[in-house]
């Protein structure tokens, strides 16, 4: 049977609609779906070119690239005083460390990158062995080095060091010392000793509920003061002591945030196997805790390492500090010579804090926490 | 509440003083063969890393000069940066020997602090900067203007003094941070810009245009500068005090770093007396004029710092020319400046 009205045949294959196909389609619904949105993303990418458009310019363009002083750079129109950044580069590097004693420190560079290297690159077998060198023989061996006075090498003060040198090494103090003893915190808090939680919640809430400015100060100013005579401990230990105990304390609640998110089954399956307390914390618990919390611990590290930058006030000549001496040198001092050094300043920071947070991700990735959003 | 507060400043202050000076500076730094000089950490001109990492700068310099009184070298000198707020305390707990870091004399610096202070180096004090289309050759002439400052600090007060003492009207638009001042200063929101004398010769070299702006002649308070050590080695305290007297004389008596070896031989002896040199008295019995023995220094003190740093006017145009800053107030008092040395006699 046959109904006039049922088509016996598949209707002609007509092409899709010109405006929901094609690569011109698609941007046009991701970029312009209505003439509002249209209309924004023209003022946006327009602001985003001008933007891009000035520092290329002033960056490239219109910048001053060789000259001998700040002449040049002062000129009216000038863009970026490069020949400041090249006359100064070396010190920001180094510090106050003597020219002819820089081998040392680039000794350290090198050995503490490729250590790092072998450690962070999970294909690089060796990982133990690597670890016990870098957390254990690498710290003194880079004092023993940097400051000398044995094996025939020149005595090279603390308030020698200073540039990328000294805020690599504040950053990575803090950032290696600061894992252990914020770990230790986190389990002293919720301790079910009364000593120990009491002792471990006090020190964390009086370090966080004051500034890393302050505790710097103390250390710095108030500490000699206390001191016989004669007895002044390292200006940049304190600073390290006092960077290292700050970054435990928000460590300390970084952790305690991954062990209360392991749910309680974790902690009464692993005793009811017979699991001493450490032995639970470090084969079942803290590996699961540690795993959630890994964007929070990144997150410490990045703020510690743009924090090492508050040494400068008190007269630690770290990275940015060193620059900042820089900009009142008479031979140099411009119009340009500030925004120039803090413009590479910037580059440097965002390098390492990009490189840190990339770094995190790799590794959220590759232990699939199960946890990612 | 204030007073108790200053009370136990003063007495930890006052403790540690008196505990650090009991040992004799001079001793301590001739043992240690270098002398411990608090510094600036960045001050165009007086004191600031140059290319290759030498401290260089006024009161850098001045630093050099009792290293070469005290040492014979101006080298064994080793310069600790120190911020505004530790520079005190790093004196008073004997981490320095000399501060020497644009510090300002004030009564209580002088009297709670346990400090002295050696001299005055550079007499600054708050100046005013225009633009020379502005037409103005002295700030007696300022009545009516807008003036940029900083808040929170004595220059506004000082202005407040100096226009109601000169019977002018002003207005003031002040600033939290100094980039801020500086900033508005060049949009043009104010005639003057009115800072420390020194720092506005040092912002002018980052303005494109210096010739577009003038710094008057005139200083409206007084930032007197100079050298401090603690309260108690009188030793210590002459010997910083005499070697900027000696550079003082060292200028007014035309001895410089090029010809201290000649004037070894002159016969002027107020300059026999300054380098040590023996003379004939009178009755035909020699003076050895050794000033240096009183100090518990060589005979060489002043020639050294002299021949190595070179004298007064030497260190200020080496350091502050460039900035263009003019000798002023900071002038030889026989030039109607106010820098005078007593005599070595």
């Amino acid at each position: 049977m046959t109904l006039a009205y049922v088509r016996t045949e598949d209707a002609p294959k007509r092409p899709p609609p010109a405006t929901t196909a094609g690569t011109w389609a698609r941007l046009r619904d991701q970029f312009a779906p209505t003439p509002l949105s249209g209309l924004a993303t023209i003022v946006i990418a327009a602001l985003l070119a001008w933007t891009a458009w000035t520092i290329i310019h002033w960056a490239l363009i219109s910048a001053v690239w060789s000259a001998p002083d700040r002449e040049a750079c002062n000129a009216v129109g000038a863009g970026a005083c490069w020949p400041f950044v090249k006359a100064k580069a070396l010190q920001w590097v180094y510090g106050f460390y003597p020219i002819e004693e820089r081998w040392r420190a680039n000794l350290v560079f090198l050995l503490g990158g490729i250590s790092l290297l072998g450690l962070l690159v999970p294909q690089i077998p060796l990982k133990g062995l690597n670890a016990l060198f870098f957390f254990l023989i690498y710290p003194v061996l880079t004092f023993y080095l940097l400051r000398g006075d044995h094996f025939g090498l020149v005595r090279v003060d603390t308030d020698q060091w200073g540039g990328l040198l000294v805020t690599l090494i504040v950053a990575l103090t803090g950032i290696v010392a600061s894992m252990p003893i914020g770990i230790l915190l986190a389990l002293g808090r919720r301790s079910k000793m009364p000593v120990v939680r009491s002792l471990s919640t006090a020190f964390i809430e009086i370090v966080r509920g004051v500034p890393l400015v302050t505790v710097l100060f103390m250390a710095s100013v108030m500490f000699p003061l206390f001191m016989p005579p004669g007895v002044n401990p390292d200006k940049l230990l304190k600073a390290l002591i006092g960077v290292a105990l700050f970054s435990a304390a928000y460590m300390a609640e970084t952790v305690r945030g991954g062990l209360q998110a392991i749910p309680k089954g974790q902690y009464e399956a692993s005793m009811a196997v017979g699991l001493s307390y450490w032995r639970m914390m470090l084969l079942i618990i803290m590996p699961q805790a540690l795993k959630v919390v890994i964007p929070g611990i990144v997150n410490s590290f990045i703020s510690l390492f743009k924090d090492t930058s508050l040494v400068s006030i008190i007269g630690i000549f770290d990275l940015f500090n060193m620059v900042q001496s820089g900009f009142n040198d008479a031979k140099w001092a411009s119009a340009q010579t500030g925004n120039t050094g803090y413009f590479v300043l910037g580059l440097v920071y965002w390098a390492f804090c990009f490189a840190m947070s990339r770094y995190s991700q790799f590794i959220e990735r590759r232990l699939n926490t199960g946890h990612k959003r | 509440m204030k007073s108790i507060k200053s009370l136990i400043l003063a007495s930890v202050f006052g403790l540690a003083a008196t505990v650090a000076a009991s040992a004799g500076t001079l001793d301590d730094v001739k043992a240690r063969g270098q002398l411990i000089c608090g510094s600036n950490p960045g001050l165009t001109g007086f004191g600031t890393p140059d290319d290759q990492g030498n401290w260089t700068g006024f009161d850098v310099d001045f630093c050099r000069a009792v290293a070469a009184a005290v040492l014979g070298d101006a080298k064994k000198v080793k310069f600790v940066p120190l911020s505004a707020k530790e520079r005190f305390t790093a004196l008073q707990s004997g981490t320095i020997d000399v501060l020497s870091r644009n510090s300002t004399w004030t009564m209580s610096r002088d009297s709670t602090l346990g400090l002295s202070f050696a001299g005055v180096t550079y007499y600054d004090g708050q100046g005013f900067l225009v633009p020379t289309k502005l037409g103005v050759k002295s700030a007696k002439e300022l009545g009516g203007a807008t003036v940029c400052v900083q808040t929170g600090t004595t220059t506004e007060l000082n202005l407040a003094d100096y226009f109601k003492a000169n019977k002018m009207e002003y207005k003031v638009v002040a600033f939290e941070k100094n980039e801020e001042v500086l900033k508005a200063y060049q949009e043009g929101r104010c005639d003057v810009y009115s800072t420390d004398q020194s720092g506005l010769y040092a912002e002018v070299l980052k303005f494109t245009t210096p010739t577009d702006h003038m710094v008057l002649p005139e200083i409206i308070s007084k930032e007197p500068l100079g050298p401090v050590v603690r309260q108690g080695d009188a030793q210590w305290f002459n010997i910083v005090k005499w070697t900027y007297y000696a550079l003082l004389n060292a200028e007014e008596l035309g001895v410089t770093t090029a010809n201290v070896d000649e004037m070894k031989t002159s016969a002027n002896p107020e300059i026999q007396r300054l380098l040590s040199i023996k003379s004939k008295n009178e009755d035909g019995t020699e003076a050895d004029n050794d000033f240096g023995k009183g100090l518990g220094l060589g005979p060489d003190w002043a020639y050294n710092a002299i021949k190595q740093v070179g004298n007064y006017g030497e260190i200020f145009d080496r350091n502050l020319s460039q900035l263009k800053i003019a000798r002023g107030k900071n002038a030889l008092w026989r030039d109607g400046g106010l820098q005078y040395a007593p005599p070595i006699r």
